[in-house]
């Protein structure tokens, strides 16, 4: 009676322990499997953030390290700097030059994929092969192509009895040739965001446009354009975020990577470098935590806008089109 | 009970058309559809021209890359390839400055091991959020999501004070990939994935037969993430193998990896541009091969998931 009355109750406890056992994997275990990714990312990603603005109002040199404070001395200095506006506006000009090209052409490249073609896959697979490409070795293709003397550009422009443009050595041209290699590494891909998204647009909507006689074009910008919306919103502000801080494509436009003789073709992440890591005038952290920090503000301010303004164009597209 | 009262007054007040009619419309309608979805042969022959202009760098850098120095200033524009690739990619290779062996390898490492740990920590933290019910997991998805925009590389300074000044890091591929372990990114695609495609019946059904939640992860979980992990393995491959700004900033010529080694070529050789664009090109073929090898799954994964690496 005794014994028997013994195994019942290990027995009971064995299944106690068990559920408690249980209980505890069942809480826990969630935390567990995510906590990898906070615990690194609070390492690598946001600290290194937070501790940028810590950095950024300190006197900090790569050799001396951390001096005096300094408050928003180190704003004051980059914000002054001639070379800084000069970037800034480089940055915002092959931004803009990339940008807008890129997202028509992927449309246009993404209307004509969503057709029903033979060998889709081929087609797809096409456009994407330059994704592959490193920027550094587009950086390097679309440099020499762009010679000022010898670049096969300037070479077909004069068979066709044109000058020759001063790719490198004039701020425009030097953008639109930068903005080129962003294009072409992006295009495709963004075309094929653009594809998967239109493969959602229900087809009745184009039944009932051509029955009202909407033809191809029409019928592309008041139903497809609209019905796209938040692709196209996600697809803005990613190249926002990219495209601002571009630095492998001018970075390695010369040799030199100092932007150019004239800071022609500078941009907002390659000042910052030149100012951590640069050759002449470098390791000065505390101005280049200044200069990410706005970097980092104005991103913030233009992702906004744009979300703003493709809000507003893209409903009032869907407007025209009701 | 509502849907069955209400669906016989809808008939009452919607007379049904007589059937024939409407079926004979619709196909009609469909057809026209079709019809007008035919891809033109201008259709066809603008994508030709986009494929053509997306092959034509590439062709170039290997019009040049097998050239030699005097055939780049010449004011006629050869064709067709030279005969001197292999020489020209000899001399990348045997450049002492440039490390092309140490290169390869490096990149393969880094990226190999950056796409593992990333496929890895973001399949358990997805699983968790897709499929597990836990206190603040809400607030902690909307924190990945929000972290996605963050543009992290502009956490150099302190990045290179952590790791050069105090791990010692400096040159070490250490350092190029302990700040990769982890991607945002990574984990909203599994969230997203699993929540789809992940029933709950076979999670319930695993934990009802007394498995542990560890062993459900690893019997139900794993096997239900393996098609999206694959391709988010592809993505942060090539993502990793094609990044430049961080490992430039950290290594330095006796270590590199390939983007870097790029860099000191034109340093070293920008007056000889075949030497350089021959480089493009042994550095691009390995993941050419890749695309091959698996370019559908690259555009399937675009595809479903609206990525940018």
């Amino acid at each position: 009676m005794s014994t028997l009355s013994l195994v019942e109750e290990r027995a009971v406890r064995r299944i106690a322990i068990g559920h408690t056992l249980n209980r505890w994997d069942v809480k826990l275990s969630p935390y567990l499997y995510v906590s990898p990714f906070f615990v690194l990312f609070a390492l690598t990603g946001l600290f290194p953030l937070l501790y940028t603005a810590y950095v950024s109002v300190f006197d900090w040199h790569i050799i001396g390290g951390q001096g005096d404070f300094v408050g928003l001395g180190n704003f004051e200095w980059v914000l002054a700097q001639e070379k800084f506006w000069i970037s800034l506006r480089n940055s915002f000009s092959i931004f803009l030059l990339s940008a807008v090209p890129q997202v028509i052409l992927a449309l246009i490249i993404a209307a004509v994929l969503d057709q029903n073609l033979r060998s889709k896959t081929f087609w797809r697979m096409g456009v994407l092969v330059p994704y592959v490409v490193a920027p550094v070795a587009v950086a390097l293709i679309f440099s020499n192509m762009f010679g000022d003397q010898y670049g096969l550009i300037n070479n077909l422009l004069g068979r066709i009895g044109l000058d020759p443009v001063g790719w490198h050595s004039q701020v425009v041209p030097s953008h639109l040739a930068i903005a080129t290699m962003v294009n072409f590494r992006w295009t495709g891909y963004n075309a094929l965001i653009f594809l998967a998204a239109m493969q959602a647009v229900p087809r009745d909507y184009y039944e009932a446009a051509m029955l009202d006689g909407a033809g191809r074009v029409r019928q592309f910008l008041s139903i497809t354009v609209p019905s796209l919306r938040p692709t196209l919103i996600f697809v803005i502000i990613t190249s926002t975020i990219g495209g601002l801080q571009i630095f492998d494509e001018p970075r390695m436009y010369d040799s030199a990577g100092t932007g150019g003789a004239s800071s022609q073709w500078l941009t907002i992440t390659m000042y910052i470098y030149n100012q951590g890591f640069g050759p002449a005038g470098g390791g000065q952290f505390g101005h280049a935590a200044a200069a990410a920090w706005i970097l980092f503000l104005i991103i913030i301010v233009v992702g906004l806008i744009n979300l703003a303004a493709t809000r507003t164009i893209a409903s009032s597209g869907s407007r025209s089109a009701s | 009970m509502t849907a069955t009262t209400e669906r016989p007054t809808s008939a009452v007040l919607v007379p049904p058309r007589p059937p024939a009619p409407v079926r004979r419309s619709r196909a009609s309608r469909r057809g026209r559809a079709l019809a007008s979805n035919k891809p033109s042969a201008l259709g066809y022959a603008f994508l030709v021209v986009v494929i053509l202009g997306s092959l034509f760098p590439l062709y170039w850098s290997f019009l040049i890359g097998s050239g030699d120095s005097s055939s780049i200033n010449r004011q006629d524009i050869d064709w067709l390839p030279g005969g001197n690739f292999l020489s020209n990619a000899a001399k990348v290779i045997n450049d002492p400055s440039v490390n092309f062996w140490r290169a390869l390898a490096n990149s393969l490492i880094v990226s190999t091991t950056v796409a593992a740990s990333v496929v890895t920590f973001s399949t358990l933290a997805g699983y968790a959020f897709a499929k597990l019910r836990f206190r603040g997991s809400k607030p902690m998805l909307i924190f990945v999501i929000a972290t996605m925009a963050v543009p992290t590389q502009l956490g150099i300074v302190p990045l290179f004070i952590a790791m050069s000044q105090w791990l010692g890091l400096s040159g070490n591929l250490l350092a190029v990939i302990l700040p990769a372990l982890v991607s945002a990114f990574g984990v909203f695609w599994m969230t997203q994935y699993l929540s789809q495609s992940l029933p709950d019946e076979l999670i319930e059904a695993a934990r009802v037969d007394g498995a542990s939640m560890i062993r459900t992860f690893w019997h139900v979980g794993v096997p239900a993430a393996r098609p999206a992990a694959a391709m988010l393995a592809l993505f942060i491959f090539i993502a990793t193998w094609t990044n430049f700004f961080w490992p430039f900033i950290i290594l330095d010529s006796s270590n590199p990896t390939l983007p870097v080694a790029l860099s000191l070529l034109q340093s070293n050789f920008f007056i000889d541009y075949s030497i350089v664009l021959a480089g493009v090109i042994l550095s691009t073929i390995p993941l050419l091969v890749l695309f091959v090898v698996a370019g559908k799954q690259l555009v399937s994964g675009i595809m479903q998931g609206a990525v940018k690496g």
